[in-house]
């Protein structure tokens, strides 16, 4: 009996060792992660709702100010369009080239070709993109040549292209590998049978391919979206703190309230932020969710 | 015929994909006067449209010696950047591959691994103004600190490096156990051999993010001798079109070097948050 209490025992003391050691190994990221994201979130959560001076309480006054605000208004239909555009057009693209660069001979060089500008600094390639995009740059050069009339990229409606163009172009190829990682989870047994059962190629892209890549297809999505708040920085390299009203992006916005100081703002704005991606991304789970059950 | 007419597709798309990175690194080796010529519309107040050849007409180091030998700006921003990313990249070493280990393999409670899910999911847009509020009351704000200390401290490696750990198997770990290995001993000689491949994935990705910062330092470094050289790069102008070609070439061989060596290790770290 003497014998089995003190090996229990001893477990015991093993076990809450253990459940201490186990704790050290996380308790400095997290401890950071308190210092520098979870307790700052919870002060700006509070700040959204006092005024900047004085941090007498206000309630949601700072909310109405920023969304009455012309140039808030500006930067969130600028990004919320340019998200809406841009996230299809890349799933579909990359989607696409995923399926061709499989069947092609050379795919895999193909798609390092591909690859190779999410490697390459935003600011590297910011003198190609000036040389590119203005208005007396290559592009209209091209574009004349073929007898069409030359765009003024920067200066018009016509930048919104040049974010989705610069946006594409850094992620098109990381978003291929994600396919193509997710094309290789189905089983090529899968395909034969249909063959045998006469499937043509589109059916069996239809039937197979498409229900097969629907988890993937959330987790891309996400990562897209999360990608597309860095578009800022092409932006930001190209054109400088006030661009062409069409690029006007909610980091530049911020930029400029940083500026002013205007930190009351900036709390209530990046609280709502905050809200929307968490909200887009919880109902994009959502719907997959559904669809899996129906 | 078909599948031709796709290679040829593919061929030249890819080519596209590759053609401003070929600008970037034909523009290091051409001379000052021959940019001057071909980017005056752009950069100048000429008229006409820009010209590019596909290989320089007079090829030369002449600015890639310049930027290097004598611009002492220059050797400051590269270090900026060269710090930036070592003290991430060590940082992270330090307190995310452990915090990872935990996450995946120590019984931590799952809603820990839920929060660095979702912090993960918060764009800078979000996070700026907090981590202004810390750094500013650490007195840390124009400081190096700065921007290295909330890259320390990111979600992603944490999230993708659990994921990593995770596929070890637990077999391996019972068995270390039972031969009476420690916690310790069992991350440091079976969890960080066995996870190598994922270390060096999760720091290539890391590698990039930190050396192509742009946001982060500046909001964070109001003084411009602290600056990487992603923010300088911008400011080129048309008498200086061979510096800034070269110093961006010399930003840019880093990346290209590691994302040619390790190629393998990028993509695998890349499908992973897409799998199931």
């Amino acid at each position: 009996m003497l014998f089995w209490s003190r090996r229990l025992e001893e477990r015991g003391k093993n076990v809450k060792q253990k459940n201490m050691v186990r704790w050290l190994f996380l308790l400095p990221n997290l401890m950071g992660i308190g210092v520098f994201a979870l307790f700052p979130m919870a002060e700006v959560l509070v700040g959204a709702f006092r005024s900047a001076i004085g941090g007498s309480w206000v309630g949601v006054r700072n909310f109405r100010t920023v969304l009455s605000n012309r140039a808030f208004r500006l930067a969130a239909f600028n990004t919320g369009r340019f998200m809406l555009v841009c996230i299809p057009l890349l799933l579909c693209l990359s989607l696409l080239l995923a399926l061709g660069l499989k069947r092609v001979w050379g795919g895999r060089q193909l798609r390092s070709a591909c690859l190779l500008p999410m490697a390459v600094p935003a600011a590297s390639v910011v003198l190609a993109w000036k040389l590119l995009f203005h208005e007396n740059g290559l592009l209209n050069g091209v574009l004349e040549g073929l007898g069409a009339g030359g765009v003024n990229w920067m200066g018009t409606s016509a930048s919104f292209w040049v974010l989705v163009i610069s946006y594409l172009w850094k992620n098109l190829g990381y978003t291929v590998v994600l396919w193509t990682a997710a094309l290789g989870t189905v089983s090529p047994s899968v395909y034969e049978a249909a063959q045998m059962d006469g499937a043509d190629s589109f059916r069996s892209f239809w039937y197979i391919t498409l229900p097969n890549l629907k988890t993937s297809a959330y987790s891309i999505a996400v990562l897209s979206l999360l990608n597309s708040f860095k578009v800022f920085r092409e932006a930001w390299l190209v054109a400088g703190d006030y661009p062409q009203e069409q690029m006007y992006l909610v980091q530049h916005l911020y930029n400029n309230w940083f500026r002013e100081l205007d930190y009351d703002k900036i709390a209530a704005a990046s609280v709502l932020v905050s809200c929307v991606v968490l909200v887009l991304i919880a109902l994009l789970r959502r719907a997959w969710d559904k669809e899996d059950q129906g | 015929m078909k599948r031709k007419l796709l290679w040829f597709l593919m061929g030249a798309f890819a080519l596209i994909m590759l053609l401003p990175i070929w600008i970037a690194v034909t523009g290091a080796f051409s001379s000052q006067w021959e940019l001057t010529e071909n980017l005056r519309p752009v950069l100048g107040n000429g008229q006409g449209l820009a010209k590019w050849t596909l290989l320089p007409q007079s090829p030369t180091l002449k600015s890639l010696v310049q930027v290097l030998l004598d611009s002492p700006e220059f050797f400051t921003m590269f270090w900026n950047s060269v710090t930036i990313t070592a003290g991430i990249l060590l940082g992270q070493f330090a307190v995310a591959v452990p915090a990872a280990w935990g996450l995946a393999k120590l019984h931590l409670p799952g809603k820990l691994g839920n929060l660095y899910m979702v912090l993960m999911l918060l764009p800078f847009q979000v996070l700026m103004y907090p981590e202004y509020l810390v750094l500013k009351s650490l007195g840390l704000l124009n400081t190096l600190w700065a921007v290295i200390l909330p890259g320390v401290f990111s979600a992603y490696p944490v999230f993708l490096l659990t994921r990593f750990f995770g596929a070890i198997p637990e077999e391996i770990l019972e068995a270390a156990r039972l031969d009476g290995a420690g916690e310790w001993q069992i991350f440091r000689y079976i969890a960080l051999p066995l996870g190598l491949p994922g270390l060096l994935s999760v720091g290539i990705l890391s590698f990039l993010d930190a050396w192509n910062l742009i946001e982060q330092p500046m909001t964070f470094l109001k003084n411009r001798a602290l600056w990487p050289l992603s923010l300088f790069l911008p400011e080129t102008t048309l008498t200086d079109a061979g510096l800034g070609f070269a110093a961006a070439l010399l930003m840019l061989i880093p990346a290209l070097l590691l994302f040619g060596l390790c190629q393998d290790a990028l993509e695998q770290g890349l499908a992973l948050p897409g799998g199931k």
